[in-house]
């Protein structure tokens, strides 16, 4: 195809653009240096996301100050342009030529698992800081990738235990028709049922379609105790504006992963109102950690931090425990991963650890929309764990 | 499935596929008519709901803001036309591809510089903002009988100046033989211009009247661009008819495939597969009638 023949060459062009600079540089692996390399979204859909990651990550490395056990830390970066086609070409170059410690990414599933892949044949040290594939940390998982985010299993699974608790028994499920919908269907009907749940009906979108009439008529005709569902961004957006514009909203109370408000209630604005959702962070937590992170961040980036820069902050953190135990020499690669699956980090969403496949073992927060923002009001779970099937670390 | 369920559910399907029809018709103008395959055709969609955001938000009125939206849109086509397209009449499709997705690249990076890459949202004008109560506990937005309305007009307004004016007939006779038009002393050469520009300002109004019930963000153009072609592959090259057929056939199609439960030989098709129904769709006429709907043999 001539289009994709024609952004390899651009790929390709990139690439020599990078080499060039490189050999001005240098790119001698030194002892001197602690390597650290962001494979993130740094254009299209994603490229906020992988910007709050990258913001949030440094604001962690700042306490080391600027020569921690007397190196420096060099950073590389590659845009993975979340596209999983090219993901382990990019792995391969940020893992093999710039031979980095360690990798920070990344935000896309896809993305990460042809990633992990590139990681399994290097044992170059992984933190994923936001994509949520089971597999990451299940059938996929390695002793070098960690997690310091959530598995899509995780953010679902507590809202129906929310749900039965409010009274709703018999509920629908919506989803888009891909991969992260259809494990966040899974955990979200394997938590409901548990408490004694129905989901009557599951109804799908296909992936990025949002024209959603005819699933709001079905949910009309079906006449559920309660709505749960699973979307992100404009498609998150949309489905709860036409919602509400279905009316659905008085009489159906809507549920869902807190994906579905993070970042765009000011778009969602008043049709969101009353939306309950379960996630591992909200803004207004009001932990003391919580409080002065929010606050570095607003001083260091003069902007709002997000669940994203969370997750960033906390990869951050736990690269830094893996410092501690190695002296700043990440080529300890036994010592560093033990000091990793031993960590317990002070969070801004709370304390969490790790479980045996490498997932935060972390509280989960009941959230609701008030007056535009997402307000805490209570623990939906506490220390949820992934269960990490299929993974023999 | 009851009997108001089942009308609701047509109910939707018409009006998803007159929405279809608008964006893709557009597309049907371009590729149809001057032979010019512009994948940049979404990225129009896109730009169209971001002007529909930005200029309503600024003079904080929907119909100002709809009416300035499609004269930027208007100025941008005929433009684009003079810088790119007029040197694509006679290239092949390759090069067409290419141009036009170097176009996507150019939008997307200057809607991310211009408007980044927030997800928002425009609200519905006033006089429109309701909605009527069907059934006990689902409303249908009046906006959406408008939008439906406002398709119909336009595609009556396609079909009536194609076939029945002098414009028209220039436009029909540039299409069957571009040189001997121009023989007649027809300036074809700005015929093009006007309908490439025409081409772009739908599927930018598109994007503007759909922005109050969808949401304004960076990938919406790809996600039309794909079922625009279908649309236009299914009615055949250049057909507003059989675009309006077709666009009408994804619609129901799309509606029913999500919601109805139909198992063949033990497999589940819906909605298990309802994704690829347009498409199956799309195949099964290529397989009968090569030239679409109402295309014609080449």
């Amino acid at each position: 195809m001539s289009i994709s023949n024609r952004r390899e060459f651009m790929a390709g062009a990139s690439a020599l653009a990078g080499l060039s600079f490189l050999s001005l540089t240098g790119c001698n692996k030194t002892n001197d240096a602690i390597r650290v390399g962001f494979m993130l979204p740094y254009t299209g859909t994603y490229a906020k996301l992988g910007a709050a990651i990258e913001n949030g990550f440094r604001l962690a490395l700042t306490e080391l100050g600027d020569k921690p056990y007397g190196k420096s830390i060099d950073f590389y970066t590659v845009d993975d342009e979340s596209n999983p086609a090219k993901s382990t070409d990019y792995a391969n170059k940020i893992m093999t030529r710039d031979n980095v410690d360690v990798v920070i990414g990344t935000v896309h599933s896809g993305v990460a698992m042809g990633m992990i892949k590139v990681a399994k044949e290097t044992g170059t040290l992984v933190i994923i800081p936001n994509a949520g594939a089971n597999a990451a940390t299940g059938s996929m998982c390695a002793p070098n990738v960690f997690r310091t985010s959530f598995s899509n299993w995780q953010p679902t699974h507590p809202l129906g235990k929310v749900m039965v608790e409010n009274g709703h028994k018999k509920s629908v499920f919506v989803t888009w028709k891909y991969g992260a919908g259809e494990e966040a269907l899974a955990s979200f009907r394997e938590g409901f049922e548990a408490e004694g749940g129905e989901v009557i009906k599951e109804l799908f979108v296909p992936f990025p379609n949002v024209e959603f009439q005819a699933i709001l008529t079905e949910i009309a005709a079906l006449k559920p105790d309660a709505v749960a569902c699973f979307f992100a961004g404009g498609g998150a957006v949309k489905f709860v504006k036409d919602y509400a514009a279905a009316g659905l909203k008085s009489s159906i109370p809507l549920y869902g992963s807190g994906f579905l408000t993070e970042g765009v209630l000011e778009a969602q604005g008043a049709d969101a109102e009353g939306i309950t959702t379960t996630l591992h962070y909200a803004d207004g937590l009001q932990n003391p950690k919580n409080l002065s992170f929010r606050e570095a961040y607003r001083e260091a980036y003069n902007e709002e931090a997000d669940v994203y820069a969370v997750q960033g902050y906390d990869a951050g953190l736990l690269l830094i425990k893996a410092l501690e135990e190695t002296s700043g020499d990440l080529s300890q690669k036994t010592q560093a991963i033990k000091a990793m699956e031993g960590a317990e980090i002070d969070s801004p969403r709370g304390v969490w650890t790790m479980s045996k496949s490498h997932n935060p073992i972390q509280n989960f927060y009941t959230l609701r929309v008030e007056n535009g923002i997402n307000k805490v009001i209570g623990t939906a779970w506490e220390g949820l764990e992934d269960p990490g099937v299929g993974c023999g670390v | 499935m009851d009997a108001a369920t089942f009308f609701i559910q047509t109910m939707n399907g018409i009006q998803y596929g007159l929405l279809l029809f608008l964006v893709a018709s557009g597309l049907t103008l371009i590729f149809g008519i001057m032979g010019v395959i512009n994948i940049a055709h979404g990225s129009f969609y896109m730009i169209g709901a971001y002007l529909a955001w930005s200029l309503m938000g600024w003079v904080g009125n929907f119909w100002i803001g709809l009416v300035a939206g499609v004269m930027v849109a208007l100025v941008l086509g005929l433009l684009l036309e003079w810088l790119f397209i007029r040197f694509l009449y006679d290239r092949d499709h390759l090069q067409q591809v290419l141009v036009t997705y170097g176009l996507i690249l150019i939008f997307s990076e200057l809607r991310s510089m211009i408007w980044g890459d927030d997800v928002h949202s425009v609200p519905i004008p006033e006089l429109l903002n309701g909605s009527i109560q069907i059934t006990e506990n689902l409303a249908y937005p009046i906006y959406r009988l408008w939008l439906s309305g406002v398709c119909i007009v336009i595609a009556v307004l396609m079909f009536l100046g194609i076939q029945h004016t002098r414009l028209g007939m220039m436009i029909r006779a540039g299409e069957s033989d571009r040189e001997m038009t121009k023989a007649l002393g027809i300036n074809i050469g700005l015929i093009y211009r006007f309908i490439f520009a025409l081409g772009i300002t739908l599927a930018a109004f598109s994007g503007m009247i759909s922005a109050p019930i969808s949401s304004v963000f960076p990938g919406m153009g790809s996600q039309v661009l794909i079922v625009s072609f279908v649309v236009v592959v299914i009615g055949g090259l250049g057909s507003i008819k059989g675009a309006m057929i077709a666009a009408l056939s994804v619609g129901l199609i799309d509606t029913f495939g999500k919601v109805i439960h139909l198992d063949i030989f033990g497999i589940n098709i819906f909605p298990e597969m309802s994704g690829m129904s347009i498409f199956a769709l799309m195949a099964l006429i290529l397989t009968l009638r090569p030239q679409g709907l109402f295309g014609r043999e080449h």
